[in-house]
Parts: C-alpha cells; structure tokens; sequence
C-alpha cells in the first residue's frame, strides 16, 4: 500500500526560516532511518506559500490568488511517499518523527494513494460493461413505472 | 471485532511494530547469541510476551527497545542454564554483564553495530551452503517478516513443507558452525551474488503470479523491493545492488500494464504505456544511473543486473513502442551475452538487432540457436523465427514456425495467438486478389 505522508506548515516554514541544525540532523537521521527500512518511494520538501499561487474556479472563471495564503496550520509543507504494509506500519514509522515544530506541537497527515487496482475493476471492461448493464435495468425499470 | 476495538487495534499495531523492528532485533539477537535458531526464538518469545502486554500497558514508546530488552533477558536466563555457559559468559560476559547494571543502556546498546547486524543477517540467510529454497524461506522468514503460512502461499508450497525447511536450515547453519561474520573482499563478492539471486527469485516469483492466484502472491515483489533497497543502503558501494534494485524498479513499473482485465498476458511492446508507473521509471533510472556510475569509479564493468536494468530502460524510457532505442539495446544485449552467455539472452539479442538493423541481422542469430538443446520446447523460438520469417515475406516457412510455437505453449490464449498468426500466413502466401 502506498501513502502519503504530509507534514503542515508552521510560522517558521512560512517564513522560510530552516530548522535549526539540530532539526535538520534529527530529520535525516529520521529519513535515512526510512531509507534503510526500503518504505521510502520519495519526498520533498514545498517552499513557503508566499513563493505559491491558487487558482479559483467560478464556472467558467479563473482567478489567481498569490501567495501567502493565511491559514498555515493547515498548508503542506513537504511530504513523503511510502510503501507500506498497512496504515498501522505508516503510523508506527510517523509516531518515530522527531518533534521539529518550534512550538512542539504539530500534527502529520497520514492518506493512502490510489493504486490503479482501486480503479481496475471500475474501469475494466468488465466493470463498464457491468455498470451500463445496470444502467440499462434501472432505465427499464424507470420506464415500466 | 471492530477495527475501534482496542485490542483490535493494537493486534494490528503490534503485527506492524513487529514488521519494522524483527529483522534488527533477530540480527542483534544472533549476534549476542551466536545461533540463528536460538536468536528467532528468543525473538518470537519478546513478541509473545508484547502480545499479552502491550494491549494493557499500551505500546512503548521506545517498541524496539522494549523487544531487544525483553529478548535479552531471556537470553541471558538460557546462557545460565546452558551446560556451556562457562565458555559462552567469558566470551559475552563483558557486554552483556556490563549492560545488566543500567537498563538505559540496552537502548544504545542496540543501537552499536546495527548496520553490520542486518548485513550479517542477509549473508546468514543467503548462505551458500543452504540449497536456494532454503535460502528463499529463511530471508522472508528472517528480513522480510513473513509467517511460515504467508512463505507456504506465496510459493505455492503446503506450510508444513516450508516450515520444515526452515527448521532444517537453521540446524544446517548451527551444525555447520557458520561463522557469523560479514565477508569482506572477494569473499563479499562471492556471498553478494547469493543476496542478489535470493531477492531477484522473490521478485520473479511475485511478477509471475496470474489472476486468480493467492493475492499474497504479487506482493513478493514489493517484499523484494524493499528488501534489495534495504541491502542498497547496506553495501552503497556495490553497483550491482543498485543495478539489481534498478531492474526490480522498472520491471515492476509495468506490472499494472502486463495483463487484460481478464487476467490474459500483453506483451510489452502492445503494452498501454500510461498504465507504467512513472514514479518506479524515475526511481529505477536514478538507481542505473548509480549504479553505472560507481562501475565508472571502481573501473569495473558493468555486472549483469545493472545490464539487465539498462536494457530494461531502453523500454522505459521509450514513450512509445516505436520509440524504443533498439541499436543502444542490441548493444547492451551483446555485452551481456558476453558476460553471462545463454541461448535466451542470444534471442533476446536477436529480437533488439532485428528491430535495430532488419529481420535478415536478427534471422542470422536465430538460426544459429535451431539445435541449442535448452531452447528445444521454448515456444519463443520458433515463434520469434515465424515472425522474422513474415517481414522477410517467407510466408510458407513462416506458417510452419507458428504451427509448431502453438504446439509448444501450453497458454491457450498464445496458443490462439500464434495458431491465427500461422493461418494468416497461409492467406498472404496465397496471391489472392483483394476485393
């Protein structure tokens, strides 16, 4: 199973302030631990959102918002993508990161990828001849009433 | 149970702990030990002993820890009860005595010598002197955590058999008083190749599995994965360990590609490409790249995994089919022919040069391989020789290959598939005209 890992923004990352050196060495330490484990698929790092953009839909409308955006405790500001067996195992390896937040709190967010079996029998031939068969019932069905 | 039940939960937890900290916790304990069986054992009693524990007391927050000290004191209760346990307390007396007086010590304690641990362990598992199945059990077993039941489905093999492969191979290696040790020099060489053939196996034997197999099967290539990353970063220096995790990488990243929802094989070259997973091509180039470049450093030649991965990245790099650098791959089929010799490479090579410099360059090296002996019943053969003899327009002989490709494969569908093919031959030897 693969997962996302995502760590939020802080004030500091916001900024644009590195951690301090003691943090940069606990996060390596902490990555190269994942890296011996063989459950790292990748990772990086985002740069403040002052250096981003959005893009709001209305309809046919596009607006661009620059960056900063205010709500930091809820912006991403970098992630890794593991291979795991479990979301246990993806939790057990988050509970390990060091505590790096310059308030000591901080919250990391665990999601699963969608890997293309997810989607294989909804989208196999199968799974769309399946799906226009009920459509084609439901429509006679609705019909007959 | 609920998936909110505590013990639930913390089942799971427990299984996942168990998953990141066994194989470092089986590779100190062998270390301490000097015995692979006692050290598993001795390993499975901390995990017992987690599972009646931690769904009251929670998890620790140092679980590793916990294990390693839990493991240790009952190695310490069998050294006392074990008739040689003068010899054996003289040799470990110094570390372990030392370690009892203060209990925050077992943490760092664990932490010395960790990497050597689980080099050491992968060596252990991988001995030559257990024959390949036993090497196959006991690495899944040890590195990969894997129950006998999940070893025993994967391979297709009834659990008791596995189980007692297992159980012979860690008498093998006790009686044989294997010294555990890491090798070094050519030594290391020697060894690295057993690693590499364990881990490929496990690889090919997930890639093999079909549709309708236990679903266990295919997530041996995953096992493999990690465990050829996990030895990458053991021996960084190694270019093949690199070019073996490089050729795993890009193989796996067609796997969503090679089959029809119905379970039937495509072959790579109908393959739809944006079903290949970028992310593995990225990660599988960059570990080539490596690996080539430490061949560079060290002025060695390529060995056949980082070969096998770059012929591997001439189809992956190709968007399409008719992209493909076919010269570059006949090239590098060469050269591993020359390495590591064998009449289905020697095809291999035939099917890239005829695509790089025509059928005739292609049909020359087919027709040196007519009377190899292990190619007698491949069914890629003759029907790689029908459809050079098709762009060559010698229908007649062509049709004649096919037929027999169908005869040799036992896959109904290929079967099919070559049987239109030989008839089709029969149409275009015919000069009909069209309407």
């Amino acid at each position: 199973m693969r997962f996302m890992v995502i760590f939020k923004a802080n004030a500091d990352s916001e900024k644009g302030a590195l951690p301090d050196p003691q943090g940069i060495a606990d996060m390596n330490k902490f990555t190269d631990e994942l890296l011996e484990a063989g459950v790292v698929l990748g990772y990086e790092g985002l740069h403040p959102s002052s250096k981003g953009a959005r893009v709001h839909f209305s309809g046919n409308n596009r607006t661009v918002i620059d960056g900063p955006f205010a709500e930091t405790k809820e912006l991403i500001g970098g992630f890794y993508l593991w291979q795991v067996k479990s979301l246990e195992e993806a939790i057990e390896w988050v509970k390990r990161v060091p505590n790096c937040s310059p308030t000591g709190e901080g919250e990391v967010e665990i999601r699963q990828v969608f890997e293309p079996e997810d989607f294989a029998y909804a989208f196999s031939e199968e799974g769309i001849q399946q799906e226009k068969n009920l459509r084609a019932q439901l429509a006679a069905q609705a019909a007959k009433r | 149970m609920s998936a909110t039940d505590p013990h639930h939960a913390t089942h799971r937890t427990i299984e996942a702990v168990w998953r990141i900290e066994s194989p470092r916790l089986i590779a100190g304990l062998t270390r301490l030990v000097r015995d692979i069986a006692r050290a598993e054992d001795l390993a499975q009693d901390a995990l017992v002993a987690a599972l009646e524990q931690w769904p009251q007391s929670g998890i620790p927050d140092n679980p590793g820890a916990w294990l390693m000290a839990t493991a240790k004191h009952r190695a310490i209760d069998y050294l006392r009860r074990n008739t040689r346990l003068e010899t054996k307390l003289a040799e470990l007396a110094p570390e372990i005595a030392e370690k009892e007086q203060a209990v925050p010590d077992y943490v760092t304690a664990i932490d010395d010598n960790v990497g050597d641990d689980l080099l050491r362990l992968v060596f252990i598992s991988c001995h030559p002197i257990l024959s390949t199945d036993a090497q196959l059990a006991l690495t899944l077993r040890m590195l990969g955590g894997l129950t006998t039941d999940e070893i025993a489905r994967a391979f297709l093999v009834p659990e008791p058999t596995i189980a007692q492969r297992i159980v012979r191979a860690k008498r093998t290696l006790t009686e044989s008083r294997v010294p555990f040790e890491v090798p070094r020099g050519p030594e290391l060489d020697a060894r690295l190749v057993s690693v590499l053939k364990v881990i490929y196996l496990i690889f090919n034997e997930g890639y093999s599995a079909t549709a309708g197999d236990d679903w266990l099967r295919p997530t041996l290539c995953e096992e493999a994965l990690r465990l050829g990353r996990i030895l990458a970063n053991l021996v960084p220096n190694e270019p093949e360990a690199h070019g073996l995790v490089a050729l795993m990488e890009i193989q796996a990243s067609r796997a969503k590609a090679r089959t029809t929802p119905t379970g039937e094989p495509i072959l790579l070259l109908d393959q739809n490409r944006t079903h290949w997973d970028q992310l593995l091509i990225h990660r599988g180039l960059a570990a080539l790249q490596h690996a080539e470049q430490l061949s560079d450093n060290q002025h060695r030649n390529s060995g056949p995994y980082t070969l096998q991965a770059a012929i591997a990245a001439c189809h992956a790099r190709a968007t399409t089919a008719e992209a493909t650098d076919w010269p570059r791959m006949a090239a590098l089929y060469e050269t591993l022919t020359r390495r590591t010799p064998s009449p289905i490479i020697e095809l291999n090579r035939a099917v890239a040069v005829a695509m790089a410099s025509g059928p005739q360059a292609g049909l020359d090296i087919v027709d040196q391989l007519t009377n190899e002996p292990s190619l007698k019943n491949y069914h890629l053969l003759p029907s790689v020789r029908g459809d050079l003899l098709t762009k060559l327009n010698r229908h007649t002989e062509a049709q004649i290959e096919f037929a027999r490709a169908a005869t040799l494969t036992r896959n109904t569908r290929e079967r099919d598939l070559l049987l239109k093919r030989a008839q089709e031959c029969t149409q275009s030897s015919q000069t009909l005209p069209r309407e």
